[in-house]
């Protein structure tokens, strides 16, 4: 990549005016996307190269994040083949940025991300109509001010196929009706809490869009007057229905006459007023379901999940939260035979018989849940190790009567695991070594899990190169070796989290920093972390986009002078409790991406320094402060930062320098459990 | 709209006034014979105590032999004065004589036939007839339009009288023919009903009474007016021949071309609506726009009831919509009093669509938008609403909505002396007094001369001649 890098900079020299005519189009953007994915900034610096560079960079961009909007015309000239727009970093995006998108008549633009954004309106959703008549997908989530005016804006982008309106709860029927007949293209709509959409809006939507398939109406006061309506949408795959209290039994009983040939997923966790006698009604009439959601929903009863098996082909039940009656466990290994992924996360009444029996019918599960169901003990990990050797993802969070005998049975026989969440075991060294087996784990969540030592996370960082996350939170007895095991043997690592691993020092940053994929580390109460480890990450890991460094007091300004100066793609930081001074506050504050900053408890941070460092950072969308520095600010400049975009949280919380050891924390929270 | 309404009722009561009150015992016929006169109004309270005529098939007969002896005479009379038109005028006064002696006997007919019709009926009467001289009785049954002035000076009797004189099954009965008679009132009653209703629950006002009614082809008179007769803007319309005027005073002359018996001066004054009765042949109406359902030659021909329905009814189905709203500018009308009642409620539409339809529910405007293509809800510009004042304004009309079998069945029958009569209808309602209060007695409060009202006078005269301190002393005893 870099012989190509040379080889363009090589033809800028030669006296050929069009260096790239030679090369085509499609094999010279191949090349820029492996830069870029090497290193955001390296297609920077081609563009800076000459003339025909810049040319070919900006014909390349298909997706543009600006950092501010007010750029956006000049951002939309440079480059005239951008097909997305992600606003996301832009706090408050004006009308007036809105309507400076030039509108030629054939935009190439396709997608709009406005749902991070505010201070935009009706005005400026209309100027993007013009601007953009073919955009097809749109996302005005969180637009909480947008209302039925924004809506009807909305309508006039005839060929929009994707809408998100999640959250824009100003919008009613009016707004909805407006969508539904303007844009009768739309295949995946979110009105997720839209809580003043109402059965007459849907009614229109479910006439007019016939073409929808994915349907989100998440806490919206759909009834059963407008329920039947949408299932007979001919192409209806997907229909989220969490939260909605108006779908009851008799909403649901109304259906048995219809009959959905396409609906494959439907997600009713939190319906509150959905009983067995609903889902079998379901069950009747939508048989070909693939994944269903009955999360905190209803007690299971024995004869709710017999009735599931009419529904032949379903993979995937989600049934978190609930209380299983008795027998209930056991009917799903009798019923659901076809079912793959299987979620009991902090179910009652989930017992060692029962998930045992029906985990030995169950052998094609892939993934299993079993979080928080406390109750369960070796025998089911036995069976679930015997029956289900195919799984790729088991999670077992808090399931700590599982001995690490039997947790060591898990790498043995699930050598297919890919996501493995163990938090809060009894894992010893012995588990870990009996994972390496499973070279494709991605995720390991271990923390929490006092006996694991450096020794065995040798063995992972051996045999499993493809890890991407795992999460060490609390591992009071690993350091530095084990860590550095880890870095060494998984350069695709992605995340790391060493929060309290109080042995934890510089070094392991330092091997850290050759994982140059990593884009989030947690190293919240370290103490032996300095400045000089987060420079090797900086420097080594361009990618890094949240970092957090509570607690560990060792960290000054040099390390934010190292970050301000290397990692461009720091959206989020946490720097409580370091001993970071105005001067290292003001140089994070370059970085213009910052987005969340939380701040509390710093000795040297002044008001002033705090205040010029917010109104240097532009694109701030939340940040936690100490409540103290409320009335240390001045008013009219806190104002001034909160209509950029930016929220403040104001904390107050006692300072308090000192971090309990791993197993005193763990006994804590045993107690509380007991209680 | 309050005073016209007031002036229906002041139609019927004048109509069953004009029935019963000129019951008259002169005649000498021995049922009315049993009664004792009063001769005070207070003072009779307890001697007056009127029986009911209890259906007696041998006074019936007596009273059907005495009719058709009457009949022999007046036919008598009228020979002789045949005979003698021929010869030299007589003298002027005994051709007055004798038009009075003919009048009188008419009269007298007409009434004995109500009476002996129905029997059922409690037999009403003032002392003052029976005081009356025959002369004096006949002017008042013949110049009912003058009549309509002398309102009385009532002496009105309190309500432990009405009670001892009708019962209430007597009052439901009377208020039949009280209503009967309003439903054939003909086209000034029929134009409050059609403004009553809205005018736009049906095609035509009148249709919502008159679908029930399934008359069998034949057994009424059909008449067809021409478009021109029917745009028009005529308020006075002949009975017989349907033709309207503007000015009834036209249409008195107009009468006189059916017939000589409209030439006489009583006929000419203004002719006494009850001749309906005479009518038996009930009128209906045919709307000239061939096709028409209610055109005669339509297979399902459904009649029209009366003019103004004819006339509601062309405008609204076959005419321009001239008329159009002040307020939203795109509602139009053809019929003057659908405009109004649009612009009562005008602006409450609230849920628009992009066609510029509008609607006062929202459901309406959804199964609108998804019945049309490409039509879609529209906003409103500017979410101004006055509907506070409109609601009050409605309440305010709707009050007095009341039709006059749901109203108070207590009478006052004021009498005067000499020939001066009128009946104070009073429909308390319960009570007077947050009614009267209010300034809305209008519709409940009644006073009328006998034969007020068939002129077709829109403007509630009736309720301006009425004497300030009758109103005075409706209003004390509200309060009492």
């Amino acid at each position: 990549m870099a012989a190509a890098h040379r080889q363009h900079k090589r033809r800028r020299l030669s006296p050929s005016p069009a260096p790239f005519d030679s090369l085509a189009d499609e094999l010279l953007f191949l090349v820029l996307d492996r830069v870029a994915a090497a290193d955001p900034r390296a297609l920077k610096s081609f563009a800076l190269a000459s003339r025909a560079c810049h040319a070919a960079e900006s014909r390349h961009r298909r997706i543009l994040r600006p950092l501010r909007a007010d750029l956006l015309p000049a951002a939309l000239t440079r480059y005239p083949s951008v097909s997305r727009l992600d606003l996301s970093l832009c706090a408050r995006v004006p009308d007036a940025a809105l309507a400076a998108v030039p509108s030629s008549g054939s935009s190439p633009l396709r997608a709009v991300n406005l749902s991070r954004s505010s201070g935009f309106g009706a005005a400026g959703v209309a100027a993007l109509a013009r601007a953009c008549p073919g955009l097809a997908d749109l996302d005005l989530s969180n637009g909480v001010h947008l209302g039925d005016a924004a809506a009807a804006e909305v309508a006039r982008m005839r060929k929009l196929q994707r809408l998100s309106l999640s959250r824009c709860k100003q919008v009613t029927d009016m707004g909805l009706g407006c969508v539904a007949v303007g844009c009768t293209d739309l295949r995946d709509l979110s009105l997720k809490w839209c809580i003043g959409i109402t059965d007459l809006g849907l009614n229109l939507l479910a006439l007019k869009c016939n073409k929808l398939t994915t349907l989100d109406l998440s806490y919206t006061m759909i009834t059963k007057e407008s329920l039947l309506s949408i299932i007979k949408l001919p192409n209806l795959q997907v229909l989220i229905l969490v939260g909605c209290i108006g779908i009851d039994d008799d909403a649901l009983a109304s259906l048995e006459k219809e009959y959905s040939k396409s609906l494959q997923v439907l997600d009713m966790s939190h319906c509150q007023n959905v009983t067995d006698v609903g889902v079998s009604s379901i069950v009747k009439s939508i048989p070909n379901l693939l994944e269903l959601n009955l999360s905190y929903c209803c007690p299971v009863t024995p004869s709710m999940v017999r009735s599931l098996h009419k529904i032949s082909k379903l993979q995937t039940l989600k049934l978190e939260g609930c209380k299983f009656m008795a027998d209930g466990l056991k009917a799903i290994g009798s019923s659901c035979v076809s079912i793959r992924e299987l979620s009991l996360s902090k179910s009652a009444g989930v017992t060692d018989t029962e998930l045992s029996f029906a985990v030995s019918k169950l052998k094609n599960l892939l993934k299993l849940d079993i979080t928080c169901c406390r109750n369960i003990t070796d025998v089911s990990v036995v069976s679930i190790t015997r029956s289900c050797t195919s799984l790729i993802s088991l999670r077992m969070e808090s399931c700590s009567h599982v001995s690490s005998g039997a947790l060591q049975l898990i790498g043995k026989h699930c050598s297919q695991l890919e996501e493995l969440d163990l938090t809060d075991s009894d894992l010893d060294d012995e588990g870990l070594k009996a994972l390496t087996g499973c070279t494709n784990l991605s995720s390991l969540k271990i923390g929490i899990c006092l006996s694991i030592s450096d020794e065995g996370l040798t063995h992972i960082g051996k045999s499993c190169p493809k890890l991407r996350d795992i999460d060490l939170y609390r591992c009071g007895g690993i350091s530095d070796d084990g860590v550095i095991q880890i870095a060494k043997g998984c350069p695709m690592l992605e995340s790391i989290n060493l929060s309290y691993c109080t042995e934890v020092t510089d070094r392991s940053l330092m091997s850290l920093s050759k994982c140059t994929n990593l884009n989030t580390l947690e190293v919240r109460g370290c103490p032996r972390v300095s400045s000089a480890g987060l420079s090797e990450i900086a420097m080594g890991c361009r990618l890094l986009s949240k970092l957090d460094i509570k607690k560990c007091f060792e960290i000054n300004d040099v390390g934010m002078l190292y970050l301000s100066q290397f990692s461009h793609g720091l959206r989020q930081i946490n720097l409580s409790y370091c001993s970071v001074t105005d001067i290292g506050l003001l140089s994070l504050s370059s970085i213009c991406g910052l987005q969340n900053m939380t701040i509390v408890h710093l000795a040297g941070i002044t008001p002033n320094g705090l205040i010029a460092a917010l109104m240097v950072c532009g694109g701030l969308t939340k940040v936690k402060l100490h409540e103290a520095f409320k009335s240390m600010m001045p008013p009219h400049m806190l104002k001034n930062v909160e209509t950029r975009g930016c929220r403040f949280q104001w904390i107050n919380k006692p300072f308090k320098v000192e971090v309990e050891p791993c197993d005193v924390w763990k006994q804590q929270s045993q107690d509380v459990l007991v209680r | 709209m309050d005073r016209s309404q007031n002036h229906i009722h002041g139609q019927s009561a004048a109509n069953f006034c004009y029935q019963f009150g000129s019951d008259n015992p002169l005649l000498g016929m021995g049922i009315q014979q049993q009664f004792a006169p009063f001769t005070s109004p207070f003072g009779a309270s307890s001697s007056t105590n009127i029986p009911h005529m209890d259906w007696n098939p041998a006074t019936m007969l007596d009273n059907l032999t005495f009719i058709e002896d009457k009949i022999r005479q007046v036919k008598d009379v009228i020979r002789t004065m045949v005979d003698n038109g021929g010869q030299l005028p007589c003298r002027q006064g005994d051709l007055t004589q004798q038009q009075q002696v003919v009048n009188a006997d008419l009269t007298c007919l007409i009434v004995q036939l109500i009476s002996t019709a129905g029997s059922l009926l409690p037999s009403l009467k003032n002392s003052s007839f029976l005081s009356q001289p025959p002369a004096g009785h006949m002017d008042t049954v013949n110049h009912v339009g003058s009549s309509s002035s002398f309102i009385p000076n009532a002496t009105t009797i309190s309500e432990e009288n009405k009670e001892d004189m009708c019962s209430p099954e007597d009052y439901e009965e009377l208020f039949k023919g009280f209503t009967d008679g309003a439903m054939e009132g003909g086209i000034e009653i029929d134009n409050v009903f059609v403004e009553e209703q809205d005018a736009k629950d049906g095609d035509e006002g009148g249709d919502a009474s008159m679908d029930g009614e399934n008359l069998p082809p034949g057994s009424y008179e059909l008449l067809q007016l021409e478009k021109d007769e029917i745009l028009a803007p005529h308020t006075h319309f002949c009975s017989i021949c349907g033709k309207g005027f503007k000015r009834d005073a036209n249409l008195r002359m107009h009468m006189r071309g059916h017939g000589d018996e409209y030439k006489s001066p009583a006929a000419l004054a203004k002719p006494p609506r009850d001749a309906s009765v005479e009518h038996e042949l009930v009128k209906r109406y045919s709307c000239p726009f061939v096709g028409c359902k209610r055109n005669k030659l339509h297979k399902n021909f459904q009649p029209l009831k009366t003019i103004l329905c004819v006339k509601n009814h062309y405008k609204r189905s076959h005419c321009e919509k001239s008329y159009t709203c002040s307020r939203c500018h795109t509602k139009k009308f053809s019929v003057m009093a659908d405009l109004k009642t649009h612009e009562k409620h005008c602006g409450r539409d609230k849920w628009l669509c992009s066609c510029g339809t509008s609607f006062s529910r929202k459901d309406k405007l959804f199964a609108h938008v998804a019945l049309f293509q490409g039509h879609t809800p529209a906003l409103p510009a500017d979410e101004t609403k006055n509907s506070s004042d409109q609601i009050s304004r409605v309440g305010s009309h709707q009050e007095p909505a009341k039709f006059p079998s749901s109203m108070g069945s207590s009478f006052m029958w004021g009498t005067s002396s000499s020939d001066d009569r009128g009946l104070d209808v009073k429909g308390l309602a319960g009570c007077s007094e947050d009614i009267l209060s209010t300034g809305n007695f209008g519709s409940f409060n009644f006073s009328f001369g006998p034969a007020d009202g068939f002129t077709g006078e829109p403007s509630g005269s009736s309720f301006s001649v009425l004497p300030p301190e009758h109103f005075q002393s409706a209003q004390k005893k509200g309060k009492n």
